[in-house]
């Protein structure tokens, strides 16, 4: 279980009555919730329950149809992200919000060195001596557990584990407040995803980082979160306390998703 | 003294929608309350609701009806109607929950898996570890298991690692679900002598416990579950 987060009573990030369709097709209805620093929210449900569209809406990368999200910026004033401009947006994106994609191939640049993958996102906030920056990326190699001695070579040539993890230095490295994570552990063998679970867990503890994890892994939301959100055609089907959702369902979905686990 | 815990008319009712609806009404009216420095047992037969009892006051299982009063932090938290957030501020700094089983996460040492709710609280790394040094000693788990993770360890040195974690922190309410079930003569001792101690500085305690020897022992006072028996 994930310790629990501090009490403050500002939420970093609060969602409103959002919604998104696609002409007739409804992706996601009514869905409003409050984030708080250092909280840590999974959004569970199988395919096409609307749980990526959500989480896109969540980090600005997609318009919602109706409703609205907000977020504390570092001045302490709470924003709507439709009305950002672009320098605000660009802060957002580089340095105090990270997203770590299912697929690290779409988070990395696969044919740069690992260490330029992590330098990168240093260099997009100003940092300029390439000594800091480089000494900044070996301590964030060993901390995501990966061997100093591959800093020049290229993600492509690491195991689908190394380039999950080495994608999360290349997201923590700017000390975001917020990460987004999309199916973190999706794709991954087994025992490669036991590791990245128990490195996630330490680091958010470690940090004191928000974070929205949408998974269908019902395990990684354990292990992982502090609430969960229970997604079912675009609607909110069940939320709380993560335990309490997962040892007590109230909802028939939830019961059935549940029920479905297999016993390890 | 003062009350730390105090349940008026609780109720809790499973309804199985998968299967068909059924409603399983667990228990009802539970009603009872218990003071700082107090160990009370819950007695009555496996399936009672000593356990569900027990997740209900930690907010593990939702409550139907009533009320679970909680001092937390000077003041009467209703923890029936409180929010997920305030639920898990009371879980760092008021109430602990000893539970049968070790819920091991994978790859953290024992020591770190015992020393971790004390540096939740904010205890220097340090000062935690040796802390957790110490219960393990006295639990008597061998100094060579400590850096190891529990999952491969025995049921007992389980439920020690177990025990060592919830005893760790200066929580002021402990709840013991079956601390002692697989422990031998030595260690239940041990677990006697430590639940001793925190009735000294204060701790409500609730538990369940099976073996009569060791319910003589800790006992302040006792609650028959099945005066709540939900009768249909």
């Amino acid at each position: 279980m994930i310790e629990a987060p501090g009490m403050s009573d500002q939420p970093l990030l609060v969602a409103e009555g959002l919604a998104k369709t696609y002409g007739r097709l409804v992706a996601c209805r009514d869905i409003s919730f409050t984030l708080y620093p250092g909280e840590v929210l999974a959004i569970v449900g199988e395919s096409g329950s609307g749980k990526s569209t959500l989480l896109q809406m969540l980090s600005a990368q997609l318009a919602p149809s109706a409703g609205r999200v907000s977020y504390r910026m570092r001045d302490g004033v709470l924003r709507d992200l439709a009305a950002l401009g672009e320098a605000e947006r660009r802060f957002l994106f580089r340095t105090d919000w990270g997203y770590v994609h299912q697929d690290p191939a779409q988070g990395l640049r696969m044919a740069v060195s690992a260490g330029a993958n992590v330098g990168e996102r240093l260099m997009a906030v100003g940092w300029n001596n390439y000594g800091r920056i480089r000494q900044t990326a070996s301590s964030w190699l060993d901390r995501v557990e990966i061997d100093v001695a591959r800093i020049d070579d290229a993600p492509r040539t690491y195991s689908g584990g190394m380039r999950q993890r080495l994608q999360i230095a290349r997201n923590l490295v700017t000390e975001p407040r917020l990460v987004f994570m999309d199916e973190p552990t999706g794709g991954l063998d087994v025992s490669v995803q036991a590791r990245l679970l128990d490195l996630m867990r330490s680091l958010v503890n470690e940090l004191g980082l928000a974070a929205v994890v949408v998974t269908h892994d019902l395990a990684v939301a354990r292990l992982l979160s502090h609430r969960v959100i229970v997604m079912k055609e675009g609607r909110v089907i069940e939320t709380g306390l993560t335990d309490q959702v997962l040892d007590d369902p109230r909802e028939p979905y939830t019961q059935l998703l549940v029920s479905s686990i297999l016993p390890p | 003294m003062s009350v730390m815990i105090a349940i008026e008319s609780a109720e809790k009712t499973f309804t199985m929608h998968l299967q068909g609806g059924i409603r399983l009404a667990v228990v009802r009216g539970v009603s009872f309350q218990v003071h700082a420095g107090e160990c009370m047992v819950l007695s009555g037969p496996s399936g009672a609701g000593k356990s569900s009892i027990l997740k209900m006051i930690f907010g593990n299982y939702r409550c139907d009806g009533g009320r679970i009063g909680v001092r937390h932090q000077g003041v009467i938290l209703d923890l029936a109607q409180a929010e997920p957030r305030a639920i898990l501020n009371v879980r760092r700094h008021t109430i602990g929950y000893v539970s049968q089983f070790l819920r091991a996460v994978p790859r953290v040492p024992a020591l770190d898996v015992v020393a971790e709710p004390l540096i939740a609280t904010g205890a220097p790394r340090e000062i935690a570890r040796e802390q957790a040094a110490k219960l393990l000693r006295r639990l008597n788990i061998p100094e060579r298991l400590w850096s190891l993770p529990p999952s491969t360890f025995s049921g007992g040195e389980q439920q020690r690692i177990n025990i060592a974690r919830g005893f760790i922190s200066d929580l002021p309410i402990l709840l013991l679900d079956e601390p002692t079930a697989s422990l031998d003569a030595a260690n239940r001792s041990v677990v006697v002598e430590l639940i001793e101690a925190k009735k000294k500085a204060g701790v409500a305690m609730i538990a369940i416990v099976h073996d009569d020897d060791i319910r003589r022992q800790i006992a302040d006072s006792t609650v028959d579950v099945t005066a709540f028996a939900a009768a249909a």
